[in-house]
């Protein structure tokens, strides 16, 4: 319910003037996305030498026509050209003989050419093209035009493959920690066992506890076990560092779970894997979601841990991406692509499940 | 399901679960070998690899209770909480209790890791230049991230609360929080792209294009000693804005309404109701939420790594752990600046271990 809304005239003008000031907020937030978006569509060529928002229709100088110098006129004095008169130099920058109309020397004083720009609408024929993205995809050569129409050639970053690793990666070491931080959740919650409480204390001391601390053990463990490059050790690597907080997630749900539904499954004779397969699993779908999204959105956007475990084997989206910007820099189309590519999955899981990703943030800050 | 209640340990249970085991071993190690040396079809290899993860870890779970619950009665009720438990609690041993040991122990050693260097790699820590530019950086970080992270937050969760498109502004500035750091850094490098200098280069960078819009000149902003860290903190606002306005607004909304229509009534304008009403109501989810983007930043390592690889004065201490370790291959210094990190959440660490034990969740 608004109740700001049912108010009198100095309420609607709040309103009105909050709804204002977010625009100018959400605008700036969604320009720098929607810029990438745009220009991975755009041909190589047009993106080096104009900026993408020049897709859209707006007033420039285009040009519209060139004429040559006679070769009487004298370039060292000042020149009259359309009953203006200017320094070469001058010239050379352009010179708006009207409001619309603006002549501008070409190269150097040989070439005698002048061209000319008119003022006008453009950008109505928005060239877009696919063709970055299959670049972008494709792991073998490709080939496209820099801002002076030259063929430039690349290798491929392979993004196919990349996206594939990803999914590889992303999808056990989301459902692993799950299964394994329920069951643990469920002893702590409803088993008595030596060790619990201390136990317990431990996962909730280790919630914040930096990744960096592990990473160089751990890498010596893959190291001796041979497992660097491969998915299993990432499965191991993102199922370690995301146990404390999901064991703590999911025990807060199932401690709260009511004691009588576990006690009739008792008096059953069910024992507790079955009542945990049978009734614990299906009752806390609520909090197994939460914690989903928002394990698969940190393991799918990971990059420390992808860049330590698996090197240049198997690499996943966000690797590729980070390799791209080191390797080609300047080629945007490519960038732009590629960063879309990679973000295309989370921002689909995340927009579709976000009601379950809010309710995961919401339990996962530990407040009291 | 058998009988639960005594034991039946008779031969042809035992069998059975010999060779369930047989299987399991088989199914883990066939996968294992099929994944590292399987090379022709890369959806094929996709698939599979969901599959073995997923359902091995399942099977695992089968397997352990299964020869549980074989034993008699006593020993079951102390096996069973070990299969339930003991695997989260072996990977949290394994991955993050016994590597900060090793890393302490590390981190007292030279960079082979062999000769005992005992505070060396502290000293270095703590007085390297390189580390002084680092942590005054992170620093900035932490400071102006926050700040800039929690503020932006809280106005925009008031504002939404206010206009009738709450969830269309609350969804549009959450939309980062799925976008990788690594994307972010792209969609930011093309912000602060630069073409430089030359006639007739139009900037395709925004940033540029609208600073010589308004007259300026077009600079390669990531190579500006001061700006360049503030823009990258830029970064981590667009960011991490969304989480703070989330669990902001949730709080906003659960200040009881009749407080805020009695001190209208009283005539209090909108201000006053910020300051005095709205502010010392969630003060507690504002400390929460400062301090999880306070050790975020502590943290810090993909943007930088990303936008600059730590150069041109914008280091930080998590990129510095990876060029010591990775780089220059010291694993002892790189140990030490791990430990420096661990010893700064510390007291995030002791405080959320009262908030638990004040709590009494855990009977």
């Amino acid at each position: 319910m608004k109740r700001n809304l049912t108010g009198g005239g100095s309420r609607s003008s709040v309103a009105i003037l909050s709804t204002l000031v977010l625009s100018l907020i959400a605008a700036a937030w969604v320009i720098p996305t929607f810029g990438v978006l745009v220009t991975s569509f755009r041909d190589s060529k047009d993106i080096f030498s104009t900026g993408w928002w020049t897709v859209f229709p707006h007033k420039a100088w285009a040009k519209t026509g060139e004429f040559v110098v006679p070769s009487e006129v004298d370039l060292d004095a000042p020149i009259v050209l359309e009953g203006k008169t200017a320094e070469f130099a001058e010239w050379r920058s352009g010179v708006q003989v009207t409001e619309s109309r603006k002549l501008q020397w070409f190269g150097n004083k040989r070439t005698r050419r002048v061209d000319v720009f008119e003022r006008k609408w453009v950008g109505f024929g928005m060239n877009l093209t696919l063709a970055n993205y299959k670049n972008t995809l494709s792991g073998s050569e490709i080939t496209f035009k820099d801002a002076n129409g030259a063929t430039i050639s690349r290798q491929g970053n392979n993004f196919a493959d990349a996206v594939l690793n990803s999914i590889a990666v992303a999808v056990p070491a989301t459902l692993i920690p799950i299964l394994i931080a329920a069951f643990a959740a469920y002893a702590f919650a409803w088993m008595e066992f030596p060790g619990r409480k201390f136990s317990f204390v431990i996962v909730i001391a280790l919630m914040v506890v930096p990744l960096q601390i592990a990473l160089i053990p751990v890498l010596q463990d893959f190291t001796k076990l041979g497992l660097n490059g491969s998915y299993l050790a990432m499965w191991l690597a993102h199922t370690g560092f995301g146990l404390p907080l999901a064991v703590y997630l999911l025990f807060n749900y199932i401690s709260q779970l009511p004691r009588d539904i576990l006690e009739s499954a008792y008096l059953d004779g069910a024992t507790p894997f079955k009542t945990f397969v049978m009734l614990i699993l299906p009752l806390s779908v609520p909090a197994l979601a939460s914690f989903a999204i928002f394990q698969f959105l940190w393991v799918w956007n990971d990059y420390l841990v992808a860049l330590i475990f698996l090197g240049d084997r198997n690499r996943v989206v966000t690797s590729a991406l980070a390799a791209m910007v080191g390797e080609k820099g300047q080629d945007w189309h490519l960038l732009t692509s590629g960063a879309f590519l990679s973000m295309i999955l989370p921002l689909t899981v995340f927009f579709a499940l976000q009601r379950f990703f809010v309710r995961g943030l919401m339990a996962g800050s530990v407040k009291g | 399901m058998k009988n639960s209640v005594s034991a039946s340990i008779t031969p042809v249970a035992v069998l059975k679960l010999l060779i369930l085991l047989a299987a399991t071993i088989a199914a883990l190690w066939g996968g294992f070998l099929f994944l590292r040396d399987y090379r022709e079809s890369k959806l094929l290899l996709t698939a599979f690899a969901i599959v073995w993860g997923v359902g091995s870890t399942a099977l695992l779970y089968f397997v352990l209770n299964s020869s549980a619950e074989l034993l008699p009665s006593k020993a079951r009720s102390l096996a069973l909480p070990l299969v339930f438990a003991g695997p989260a609690l072996f990977l949290l041993l394994w991955f993050l209790v016994t590597p900060t040991l090793r890393s302490l122990y590390l981190s007292f050693f030279d960079e082979t890791g062999t000769k005992f260097v005992f505070l060396a790699n502290y000293a270095f820590a703590f007085t390297d230049p390189v580390m002084w530019e680092a942590f005054s950086n992170n620093l900035l970080w932490l400071v102006f991230g926050t700040a800039s992270t929690v503020a932006l937050g809280l106005v925009i969760a008031v504002l939404a609360d206010r206009s009738p498109w709450e969830n269309a502004f609350k969804a549009l500035v959450f939309m980062p929080m799925a976008i990788s750091f690594v994307g972010a850094g792209v969609i930011w490098k093309f912000m602060y792209a630069y073409k430089g200098e030359g006639t007739n280069v139009s900037e395709i960078g925004l940033l540029n294009a609208v600073v010589t819009l308004f007259g300026g000149e077009s600079q390669a902003w990531l190579l500006l000693p001061g700006w360049n860290n503030f823009l990258l903190i830029v970064i981590m606002v667009w960011l991490q804005t969304g989480y703070a306005m989330v669990i902001l607004s949730a709080a906003i909304k659960g200040i009881p309404s009749e407080l805020m229509e009695a001190s209208r009534v009283d005539g209090a304008n909108e201000f006053q109701i910020f300051f005095k009403i709205i502010i010392p109501s969630i003060a507690g989810s504002i400390v929460t939420v400062a301090t999880t983007i306070m050790i975020f930043s502590l943290k810090l390592f993909d943007i930088v790594r990303v936008m600059t690889g730590g150069n041109y004065g914008t280091n930080v201490i998590a990129n510095e752990f990876y060029i010591e370790q990775f780089t220059y291959g010291n694993t002892g210094r790189a140990s030490a600046i791990a430990i420096v990190l661990l010893i700064a959440v510390v007291p995030v660490l002791i405080y959320n271990l009262k908030q638990f034990s004040e709590r009494r969740a855990f009977k």
